[in-house]
């Protein structure tokens, strides 16, 4: 086990937040520091994601490290029978960071206790993606110029996004208010709102994304909805348009709201938001490479050097 | 226990009471216990007035006591169960069986997701609330209430 590693944002004290949150931003200054001279990176991605290893494998490139690894469980030797256990074990002997991705939840946190190396978490299953929330806080870091006191709506999937329940986790220690707007089927779990309970952490809950909603947030996080996570379809149709964000709606709201997105979109966000000042889902995707560059070095206990004398 | 109360199962000399189970739970204690293979004199009692439960079980077993770790089980199910260590028809030791903070290798996981149930592994879960109990599977973080943990 290796204490570096990072399996779930809630692995991460306050402090150490707001750490990876200033090396994110001396990334994003300087995003080809070579700190990673001779390192090698294992990426396992039991489950294909090109997304999260493109921009994983980017950020050890970016500071001159080295990948190897496997970008899908058929070419692997898991794909011969080998549990998880033997293949990180075999893995680690080559390495000296793990970043792997699995369809099963836990996987990561299993590996982690079997090896020494450090292990990065890049999403298993349905359940931990904190380089997904990372990239989240760095974003809303960004653009609201602290994390502290925001108003955060959250739309659409609030039952089965993951990443709006790393993100009450991870901003718990910033005094946020949330706004929880979904339909009934894909409400916010009853986990999450005792949670900001114990936390005295203000929320409200609406099925109705109304202009009251928008024109308070500092934030809107939109996620997908998906027809899949219906048992009842007719549901579905009635429900699906009611969360989608189109331009005309953003009139009155806040001149620091910013809209996010993990993305990929399907209709939640319409195409002429796209031009909007307050759309940024895009450049959020981009700070996905400093954040996880930043995770990274966390992970191998580096710190750029120049970061302690600027 | 009231001398009412004790007619209704046979008094014991040497053994194990478990007391206070909720009959719901009862016939899940029972197996747990693995009572089914015990050669011993063995009491049941269910669906008997409590107070404090309303319905509850009783198990009376002859010339057994139970180690720590079945003792952990029943009190995932039945938080509520005490335990009393009979000799010579005297308790000699009664107390109420203790849920551990970590619960290790006693739950399988109802996520079938989940990591434990497809490598050769313990499983791990952490007790998230007493009252209900609540147990969270410290690999994939599905929880799930006590009384309906599934047991190895
Ligand atoms: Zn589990």
């Amino acid at each position: 086990m290796n204490p570096n590693s990072l399996v779930s944002i809630a692995d991460l004290t306050k402090d150490e937040i707001l750490d990876l949150l200033k090396t994110a931003e001396y990334f994003e200054r300087h995003p080809n520091s070579k700190i990673l001279d001779g390192r090698v990176a294992a990426t396992l991605f039991f489950e294909p994601s090109t997304r999260t290893r493109l921009s994983f494998e980017t950020a050890v490139n970016r500071l001159g490290g080295r990948v190897i690894g496997f970008s899908d469980a058929s070419t692997s030797s898991s794909s011969k029978g080998e549990t998880l256990h033997d293949t990180i074990k075999m893995v680690s002997n080559y390495v000296d960071i793990i970043i792997m991705r699995h369809f099963l939840e836990g996987a990561a946190r299993y590996a982690s206790e079997v090896t020494d190396v450090p292990v990065v978490n890049a999403g298993d299953g349905a359940n931990q993606h904190p380089s997904q929330t990372m990239l989240d806080l760095y974003s809303i870091y960004k653009t609201q110029g602290t994390l502290y006191d925001l108003t955060i709506t959250m739309v659409g999937d609030l039952k089965y996004g993951r990443t709006v329940h790393s993100l009450i986790m991870a901003m718990q220690y910033f005094r946020p208010k949330f706004n929880f707007v979904a339909c009934h089927e894909l409400a916010m779990p009853d986990e999450y709102k005792r949670f900001c309970d114990e936390k005295g952490i203000p929320y409200t809950e609406t099925t109705d994304f109304s202009p009251e909603v928008i024109n308070s947030s500092d934030i809107i996080y939109m996620t997908r909805v998906q027809r899949e996570r219906f048992t009842d379809i007719m549901e579905y149709e009635r429900v699906k348009d009611l969360y989608n964000l189109h331009n005309s709606m953003l009139d009155n709201s806040k001149d620091n709201l910013r809209i996010l997105h993990p993305l990929p979109r399907i209709t939640e966000i319409s195409y002429d938001v796209d031009a909007n000042p307050k759309a940024y889902y895009f450049d959020q995707a981009r700070n996905g490479l400093y954040a996880r560059q930043a995770i990274i070095c966390r992970a191998l206990g580096i710190k750029p050097e120049e970061m302690t004398n600027e | 226990m009231t001398g009412k109360k004790e007619l209704a199962v046979a008094a014991l000399r040497n053994g194990t009471v478990i007391d206070h189970i909720p009959s719901d739970v009862l016939f899940k204690a029972v197996r747990i216990l693995g009572i089914e293979s015990l050669g011993t004199a063995v009491t049941i009692g269910n669906n008997l007035e409590s107070g404090k439960l309303g319905k509850k079980g009783i198990i009376k077993v002859a010339d057994v006591e139970f180690d720590q770790a079945t003792l952990d089980r029943i009190a995932l199910l039945a938080p509520t169960a005490v335990v009393n260590t009979i000799r010579d028809y005297n308790v000699v030791e009664k107390h109420p069986v203790t849920l551990p903070d970590t619960i290790t290798d006693i739950v399988r996981c109802a996520n079938p997701k989940c990591i434990t149930n497809n490598e050769p592994m313990a499983t791990r879960f952490h007790v998230v609330s007493r009252e209900p109990v609540t147990i969270r599977c410290h690999y994939c973080n599905h929880t799930v209430s006590g009384d309906k943990a599934q047991l190895h």
